[in-house]
């Protein structure tokens, strides 16, 4: 049964931005690892009869015309930013490059 | 110095013209005011849920189909990164399972470029860096406007099937041709319609092995994907050269400098955690939407660049005109001269004035009525305007329609043929009265001369085989007296 390391579980927090504690690593680590192992029980039944699913829901194509609808008003949208300027919403200085 | 093969992978982000955004029913519009085209949606407020814009799917599909691809079942993806032009950080693209793959497209030359896929996403928000002259690190802050933002794409990838910088100019132009002609995009390279990046690479001639690749990224025009294409080659090829390693990069084109700068290692690959987006079901293009995209898939570059060959007199007298024949067809101007040939207009005649005097007009020119541009023509050929006042009246006809002759006539173009023609006429010959006599005795070689002096004198507004009359018939009444 493959665990994860730490190193992994560090890698996977950084990329959601989370500033974990060292303990909260080791916790962390645990938990993922017997999530996974979860996920390996499933993997083992057999499922050569079962179509692949992409969506608990039977549906495809659902659609909507294109046609315009009202936006927000511009005020209100401003209000819920931090800070705004120019009408735009203003952002710390940014030092990743965009992806 | 080694001989080394450039190899060229191309990435097309095309705006697809539709009314409202891809998952919400924000209008699609370029240039509105800032965050006027925003909602709980493409603002990724909670509690807010995407639904697939119809419309989008149908302009995927006709692109799919315009470039051979198969087009089948898909899915959405979330792709997720933190940076302000998504405020959900993500954004709902198309990962494993596009809807359309394994395409192709031939370029004019014949040569083919294979599509890898075209899949569909939406576009991010559009940020400005303040101070530090607009560059990203130095910026004291940044500003978004989400109008863009949720904007319905079609990314483009090509095979890495492209071995110049010509070549890859001449794939954008035809893809943009293509994509203008499904009526998917406006094909505004200008407005970012149609953005491309480049993946370079360079080979030993002959091997088949692909080099290390960099992605060239800011190719605004086709001018800057050429430059940039053959800079990097070069800059890759010195490497090699002087012993170092190619590093796979993204790269900046700076157009002013003429280089790329190095933006980041791929060594610290972003890691996007894609997963199936949950609040979308798949999406299975069915016979009815196949049977919509295909039946409102206008006529394609290629079938259009054939139509003119053929009106012109078959391939083989079309090969010389093959810059002006593409230049009507990127500006869609290739059914007014079709029409204008049908009208009585001499092929070759409509597609340089189209190629030229037209073109120069911009996209307005479009909307000239051909039976209008078809008596212009005739008024030319038939000696009543000169070209130079056509060129003059050209513009007029494209702004604000209406008869040639009628036009013509207000700009004063008709009375050349009588009054100011023969006032002229007499202004040449007292100007020049032995030249005048030699004309009147009989030496034909001073006609040219005096028709010249008449030229000039109506600042080429007359027409020349008018001019050449005008001459003989008073040549006529003075030997007649
Ligand atoms: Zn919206």
């Amino acid at each position: 049964m493959e665990r994860i390391s730490i190193d992994e579980a560090r890698h996977v927090a950084r990329l959601a931005r989370l500033d974990l504690a060292d303990g909260e690593l080791d916790k962390l680590t645990g938990e993922l690892s017997d999530l996974l192992e979860h996920v390996e029980a499933i993997r083992r039944l057999d499922t050569a009869e079962v179509p692949p699913t992409a969506h608990p829901l039977p549906l495809s194509n659902v659609f909507r015309p294109d046609e315009v609808r009202p936006s927000l008003e511009r005020a209100e949208v401003l209000a819920a930013a931090p800070a705004t300027e120019a009408d735009r919403f203003l952002v710390p200085r940014i030092l990743g490059e965009a992806p | 110095m080694a001989e080394y093969e450039t190899v060229v992978g191309l990435e097309v982000h095309c705006e697809l013209s539709t009314r409202t955004k891809l998952f919400c029913g924000c209008a699609n519009a370029f240039g509105a005011e800032p965050n006027t085209n925003v909602c709980p949606v493409c603002l990724g407020l909670p509690g807010s849920l995407p639904v697939l814009n119809e419309q989008a799917v149908e302009l995927a599909m006709r692109i799919g189909e315009a470039l051979h691809c198969e087009i089948r079942p898909s899915i959405f993806h979330r792709k997720n990164y933190f940076y302000p032009d998504m405020p959900k950080d993500y954004q709902i693209s198309q990962y494993d399972e596009p809807i359309n793959v394994d395409g192709l497209l031939e370029l004019p030359d014949g040569s083919r470029v294979g599509i890898v896929r075209a899949h569909m996403e939406e576009d991010t928000g559009k940020t400005t860096h303040v101070g530090g002259g607009g560059r990203i690190h130095e910026a004291g802050h940044s500003l978004v406007d989400y109008n863009r933002a949720g904007v319905p794409l079609v990314e483009i990838v090509s095979a890495p099937d492209i071995t110049s910088a010509a070549q890859a100019r001449a794939y954008v132009a035809e893809l943009r041709a293509i994509l203008v002609a499904t009526g998917a995009s406006d094909g505004r390279m200008e407005e970012g319609s149609l953005r491309v990046d480049a993946n370079v690479s360079i080979r030993r001639a002959g091997s088949d092995e692909l080099g290390t690749r960099c992605e060239v990224k800011n190719l605004n025009s086709l001018r800057s994907l050429g430059r940039a294409i053959e800079h990097e080659a070069d800059r890759q090829a010195s490497l090699v050269d002087s012993g170092e390693r190619v590093t796979q990069e993204t790269r900046h084109w700076d157009e002013n400098a003429s280089r790329t700068h190095s933006l980041r290692s791929k060594e610290e690959a972003y890691d996007y955690r894609y997963f199936p987006e949950p609040d979308l079901v798949p999406l299975v293009p069915d016979e009815a939407l196949r049977q919509r995209a295909s039946s409102a898939l206008g006529l394609m570059p290629a079938a259009r660049r054939a139509r003119l060959q053929a009106a012109l007199g078959g391939a083989e007298h079309a090969r010389a005109l093959m810059d002006q024949i593409g230049t009507v067809i990127e500006l869609s101007l290739d059914d007014l001269v079709l029409a204008a040939s049908a009208g009585g207009a001499d092929p070759k005649h409509a597609l340089n004035r189209a190629a030229n005097e037209l073109a120069s007009q911009g996209e307005r020119a479009r909307a000239l009525d051909p039976v209008s541009f078809a008596s212009l023509l005739a008024l030319e050929s038939s000696g009543t305007l000169s070209a130079t006042q056509v060129k003059a009246v050209l513009p007029e006809l494209v702004e604000h329609g209406g008869d040639p002759a009628e036009v013509a006539r207000r700009h004063g173009f008709e009375q050349l043929g009588t009054e100011e023609l023969e006032s002229a006429i007499d202004g040449v010959i007292s100007a020049s009265p032995t030249e005048w006599e030699r004309y009147v005795s009989g030496d034909a070689r001073i006609a040219g001369f005096l028709a010249g002096q008449v030229m000039k004198a109506t600042r080429g507004r007359a027409n020349g085989k008018v001019v050449a009359e005008a001459l003989a018939a008073r040549r006529a009444g003075v030997s007649a007296r």
